[in-house]
This record gives structure tokens, sequence and C-alpha cells, in this order.
């Protein structure tokens, strides 16, 4: 009796410590970032108008890897991701034109959900390979998408938006939220460019200020998501055909049935993506609008540990990169620095856990990055949009003996193969 | 083999892709008419005959299918997923065009030269992938995909800072008329000619064949993706094998683009066309990753592309109505197999356990007999 008490109090304490530690730790990053702010003067890295732009450029990326992270943890594997995401594009600018914003939004939904459907279909009743079916999907949607929009949207024209054959724009969007005091007086605050309240101003006027009501529907669903697949029995289940279908089966799960549920969950997270970048992060709808979002989305996923938090992060990062494309080059060269100094603390890490050679390795790039900041005034675009790419492999590159993904993931199961 | 077993493997090869076809072009024409669109006029411009100019445009452009499917299904072959086809022809073609344009050899022999570069940098970026799966046991789908956005996004840095501006875009130094091959112009000149260097095609084909089906190295291959277990009982050293293979399939990869390079573009830019090495991945999976099956697939797909380009002009459709074709022939033929296959298993099973049966009762039999 007295050892499990033990035990307990001490998982607690370990479990306290760790908060604190990663506390401490988003304190420390935060702290370095803003002060690597104030000494370039690029107040354009946690400005309220680039965070804005970060925000909306995270939420399409993230509702992708909440798409993956459902379909994979029951073990089916979801490149297709891409099209679904297509699909909801059109489907919410066709409902957004014809009903209203919101019914569009729920279209990109359905749209994106029946792309799930079709992949459930593939992968889990006919055992097709997940990579296959998903890649077939993604030439499907392309097209289909495409040839949709010539044949419904060449001729529209009115107040609720302007067609072409490749495009509509003007469609109604959502409703955006400010919060009045508040958002005020975090723009004057980030305006003041002092160390840290600068940065925690930038970040609540971009909270606070014209915020989508979708942006916020998004991430209620991480919460939502972490609730239902870690804290409820139908979560449990769903998980346990990602990790081990014959066992589930044999305690009496339906495999089939789940498999197909998350699959086309997946598939309405990445409609919902779609539906965001065609109302609410541009202007309207264009073919082919994703432009690889939906990978990222899956490198998000992988990035997050196929863990909701992790895929916040992973998703947050890759879309804070996404919407430097648009912003002064300056503020991408004071990012080198910083990356600099990050690449130098986990050298230094390496070599006090007794590492030294891959600690030499990081420690070189650090000064790599150093000289490049020193040497140059500015980054090249591509070099911007290449990152997220390059971060990933890197990271899989070096992390993927910490990375666990589900046990079953991409796995054919056929129902009876528990013998 | 028997007649029957003949017949009956030779229906499944052809059976399964015609009924996916027409499964295929029954959804495409439901979705056309959804669209309020006429089906007659787009069946009728799709399977008109092709003219003269047509017949050298789909050869051409099943040239390069062919090839890029090839480099697909080298990796398939052994279950390696090699989705980073694009990114490695796109910068392998880039090479190529930059190699050739700085002339350093004589004439035609810059096309060798060419060759060489553009295999060894699509093996070099494929082998990237591979590398970082045996060492680091990154999947190769994920690292495959990134370095396709790299490589296309690294493409176009290169062009926009070393490429001269020629018109609306930019582009390399452009190869000298010797150096270019005229092709060959089976009708009159204004229907085109056919590149000389899609004869790389053939050559691939009979080449990777061979390679796979008669050599040791392709025995290996084929087994490890059968069952790699087995494969790694019996001596076979995955890892390499995994490294290999994927180089090849890159070097393949490299090949793509080079029959249009010196036989009409002349140079790396505004002409060179994207998309080729997805549309390989799905030609390979229509052809079931066999030259033979790969070769009717590219020609599929080359024609649908060809024929379409008319169907806005004639009959008010858009043309990317063929790419809901495409993917859904790709779709169903997965599926297609998928079920023939299950079939034939329990078929199997079934004819195994009645054979059983019938031995067990004659063994009985035979016991009451001699008792």
């Amino acid at each position: 009796m007295s050892t499990t008490t033990a035990t307990a109090s001490v998982s607690t304490s370990t479990g306290n410590s760790r908060a604190l530690r990663y506390l401490l730790l988003v304190a420390v990053v935060v702290g370095v970032i803003s002060m690597v702010r104030v000494l370039t003067g690029a107040h354009e890295i946690t400005s309220s108008g680039s965070l804005r732009a970060a925000l909306s450029a995270t939420v399409p990326i993230l509702m992708a890897a909440l798409g993956g992270l459902w379909s994979e943890r029951a073990g089916v594997v979801n490149i297709g991701l891409e099209g679904q995401m297509l699909l909801g594009t059109w489907g919410a600018a066709f409902g957004a034109y014809h009903l209203g914003p919101y019914q569009g939004i729920l279209l990109g939904i359905a749209f994106g959900a029946l792309g799930g459907l079709l992949h459930a279909l593939a992968t889990v009743t006919f055992g097709v390979d997940h990579i296959v079916s998903g890649v077939a999907l993604n030439v499907i949607a392309l097209g289909l998408t495409t040839f949709l929009a010539e044949a419904f949207f060449t001729n529209l024209n009115s107040q609720f938006g302007r067609g072409g054959p490749r495009q509509l724009t003007g469609l109604q969007n959502p409703d955006m939220i400010t919060i009045p005091g508040i958002s005020d007086a975090a723009v004057w605050l980030n305006n003041t460019h002092w160390f840290l309240l600068g940065d925690l101003g930038g970040l609540v006027a971009a909270l606070t200020t014209r915020i989508s009501v979708i942006t916020v529907v998004a991430f209620a669903l991480v919460v939502l998501t972490a609730w239902v697949l870690w804290r409820t029995t139908f979560g449990l289940r769903l998980r346990s055909c990602g990790e081990n279908p014959q066992a589930a089966e044999s305690l009496g799960v339906n495999v089939i049935r789940h498999k197909y549920a998350a699959v086309v969950a997946s598939g309405a997270f990445a409609g919902l993506g779609g539906a965001y970048l065609a109302l609410v992060s541009s202007p309207g709808f264009v073919v082919n609008q994703t432009g690889g979002r939906g990978y990222i989305g899956l490198a998000a996923m992988i990035f997050g540990n196929w863990r909701p938090a992790g895929v916040l992060m992973g998703s947050g990062l890759f879309g804070y990169t996404d919407s430097l494309r648009l912003r002064d080059p300056s503020t991408v060269h004071a990012l080198l620095l910083l990356l600099a100094i990050g690449l130098g603390a986990l050298a230094i890490m390496r070599v006090r856990k007794g590492q030294m050679r891959a600690g030499l390795i990081i420690g070189a790039f650090a000064a790599l990055f150093v000289l490049w900041f020193a040497l140059t005034d500015s980054v090249p675009r591509e070099f911007t949009s290449m990152t997220p790419y390059v971060l990933t492999l890197l990271v899989l590159a070096f992390a993927s003996q910490r990375l666990r993904m589900p046990k079953a993931d991409g796995q054919i199961y056929r129902k009876g193969s528990a013998g | 083999m028997n007649p029957v077993a003949l017949v009956r493997k030779l229906g499944q090869a052809v059976l399964a892709p015609a009924i996916a076809l027409a499964v295929a072009l029954l959804v495409t024409s439901l979705i056309i008419m959804m669209s309020g669109a006429s089906v007659s006029d787009f069946l009728g411009v799709l399977l008109q005959a092709p003219s003269n100019r047509n017949w050298v445009n789909i050869i051409n452009q099943a040239s390069m299918l062919f090839l890029a499917a090839l480099a697909a299904s080298i990796g398939f072959r052994m279950n390696l997923f090699n989705i980073g086809v694009e990114g490695q022809y796109t910068l392998a073609s880039y090479a190529a065009a930059l190699v050739a344009g700085m002339a350093l050899m004589p004439g035609k022999f810059n096309a060798v030269l060419a060759i060489i570069v553009a295999m060894a940098v699509g093996g070099i970026w494929a082998g990237i992938a591979g590398v970082l799966k045996v060492t680091r046991g990154v999947s190769e789908v994920i690292s495959t995909i990134m370095l396709n956005a790299i490589a296309i996004t690294m493409v176009g840095y290169l062009m926009n800072t070393y490429g001269s501006q020629y018109g609306q875009g930019r582009r390399t130094t452009p190869l000298s008329s010797d150096a270019m091959f005229a092709g060959w112009t089976p009708f009159e000149s204004r229907d085109g000619a056919l590149w000389t260097l899609a004869l790389i095609a053939v050559v691939a084909g009979v080449v990777i064949s061979y390679l796979i089906n008669r050599t040791r190295f392709g025995f290996d291959l084929r087994a490890t993706g059968m069952n790699e277990a087995a494969a790694v009982a019996s001596g076979v050293n995955v890892k390499r094998m995994v490294v290999i293979s994927m180089i090849l399939s890159g070097a393949i990869a490299g090949l793509i683009w080079m029959p249009a390079l010196f036989g009409s573009a002349g140079y790396y830019g505004p002409p060179f066309q994207r998309g080729l090495g997805f549309a390989g991945i799905a030609v390979a999976l229509l052809g079931r990753n066999r030259p033979l099956g790969i070769a009717f697939g590219a020609a599929l797909f080359a024609w649908l592309n060809e024929q379409a380009n008319p169907l806005g002009l004639l009959a008010g459709i858009s043309p990317s109505s063929v790419q809901i074709t495409q993917g859904v022939v790709v779709l169903a033929v997965v599926i297609a197999y998928e079920v023939v296959r299950r079939w034939s298993a329990a078929r199997e099973q079934k004819a195994l356990r009645a054979s059983l049966d019938a031995a067990a009762a004659a063994a009985k039999a035979n016991q009451e007999v001699s008792a």
C-alpha cells in the first residue's frame, strides 16, 4: 500500500517538474527571441501583423496535421490529405457563393470527408496500399477541382463573388472578432517595442484583433481531438486499431468501423483546412490552392510525434515560416541569428552530455549561420519557403529515434486476421 | 504452363485494366453529365482519330511518361515508394541543361555528357532518401516529398539568380544548334518530329527489364519486395539494396526530360514540362510496375493528354476532365488487382482444401481396405 502511494507521489512530482521545465524552456526561448529582436531592430519578428499572418498560415497546416493524426492513430496513412484539402477549397467556394460563408465552410468539410470516405473505401475495405490510394486520390482531386471550377465558376458574377475558369474571388468571409479594449492596448504595447512586453503585446494583439471565428474553432478542435482520442473510450479503441488491430479485434472492437470513422474525420479536418484557405486566409478560391500544404501538414504531424500538442507546435512553426515569405527580407535575416543561437545552445547541450562529435558538428553549423548573418543583408525568398521542408528532413534525420509512430501504422488489416 | 492457365493469366492481366478504364470513363462521364455538358461530345473528341501531328506528340509524350514510370517502378518492385521522381528529374534536367549549354564537348557529344550529369544528379538526390532510410530510419515517402519541394524551390532560386532573362521567364544558356537532334519526321515537317532521344526510353526499358528479371540483383530486389524477412534470411543485404535501388530509380528519373531537351527545348526554362514525375507514379501503378504494362500505361496517358487538348474548343469541356479519368483509372486498377488477388487466393485455398480432403478420404479408404 505504502509503495503505491510513494510511486504515485513520485510520478506527480516528476510530472510537475517536467511541466515546470517546459515552462522554463518556453520562457527562455521567448526571452531569446525578444533579445534578438531588440538587438537587431527587426521588430517585425513579433509585430502583431507578422503574428496575425502566421496565425492564418498556421490554421490550414494545423487542420491537415490534425487530419493526419486522426487517420494515422487508427493505422491508416493518409497521403491524400492534399487532395482532400483541394476538395475542401472547391466545396467551400461553391457553398459560400450560393449559400453563405458558414454553409461554405460546412460544404468544404463535407467534400473533404467525401475524399476521406473514398480513401477509407480503398484502403480499409479493399486493402489497397495506403500510399498508392493517397497518390491516386491527389490526382483525382486536382483534376476534379480544376474541372469543376471551369464548369461551375466561369460564368459567375454577382455581389457574392466574381468567377473565372480558374478562380472565384470576392466571396463573403466568416465573421471576425475584435475584443475592443484589449486589442487597442495590446497594439500600443506592441508598438513600444519593449523587451518581452512588446512581444507579449504582439501576441495578444494578434489573438484579439480581427481574428476569424473559424480560427477559434480550429484551435478548439485541437483540444477536442486531444480529449476525444486520449480521454474517451472511443478514442482508446480508435488508437488501439492503430497500435494492434488484431488485439483490438480479439477484445471485440469493430476495427473496420473505427478505421472508417478515423479516415472520414481525417478528410473532414483536411476539408476544413481547404475551406479556411479559400474563405479566410486568402481572398477567394484558385485552382490548386493548397500548394503542398497537405504534405506540410503531414510533416508537422510527424514533427509533433503523433501527439496533439506536438502537432500544434509543428504547425505553428511551419505556419510562421510559411508566412515569412510575405515579410520584409531583413526580418528573415534577423532570424538567422536566432537560429544560430538555438543551434549553439543545442551544441552546448550535446557537449555537456559527452557527445563531443555531434556537439562539434552542430556547433560548426551555428558558426556558419553566424557568418551568414554577418556577411549578408538579406536572405533569398526561396530559402525561406524551403525552410519547413529542410527542417522536417533534419528533425527526421536527427530525432527519428525519439519519434514513435503508431505501431500498425500503414499496415493493411483484414477482418478475422487475428486467427 | 498449360494453355488454360495461360489464357486465364492473360485474361487477368488485360481484364483488370480494361475494367478499370471503363469504370474511369464512366465516372468521368457521370461528372461531365452533372456539369451539364455532353458526354457523347466528350467521348467523341477523346476517341477521334488523331491527326499526324497528334500522333507525333503522343509518341514523344509517351517516351517521357515511360521513363518516369520506369523510375518509380524500380522502387515499387521492392516496396520502396520513391514519390520524389518529380524533384529528381527537375533538378537533373536543370543540371543537364546547364552543363549542355556550356558546350564543353564538341557537338552532339554534349548529349552524352548531359545524360551522365542528369543520371548522376537524379541518382544522388534520390540516394539522399535511401541513405536517410537505412542509416536513420526515415520513411522514404516523407523524405522524398520533402526533397521534391526542396529541389523545385532550389531550381527556382538558381534560375532567378543565374538564369538569363528571356521573354516572360528565365532560361539557361541555350544549346548550340549542332548539339540538338533533328529527330525523325514521319509525316510532313509541319507535323513535327519524333525525338531522337525518345530511344532512351526503349533502351532503358530493355536494360531495366533485363536487370530485374535476369540478374542476381534483380532477383534480390524482387525477393526483398515480396518478403523482406525471407530475403534477409537468404543473405540479401537489404540496406545496400535500398540505397542502390533508390539511386538507380533516381538515375532513370534524371533521363525523363532529356528527349525534349535535345529534341525541341534546347534550354531549361518555360518549356520545361512539370508534373511528369507524379504522372509517372500513376502510370507505374497502372502498368503493375512491369515495363510492358508501363509502356501501355504511358501510351494511354499520352493519348488522353493529347486528345484532351481540343476538348475546350470542340466540346466546351475543360481538358482537365481527363485528369479525373487518369486518377480514377489508377485507383480502380489497384482495387481490381487486389480483388482479383483475394479472389484467386480464396479459390486456391478452396482447391487445396478439397484436394487435402480427397487425399484424407483416400487414405482412410486404403486403411479400411488393408484392415
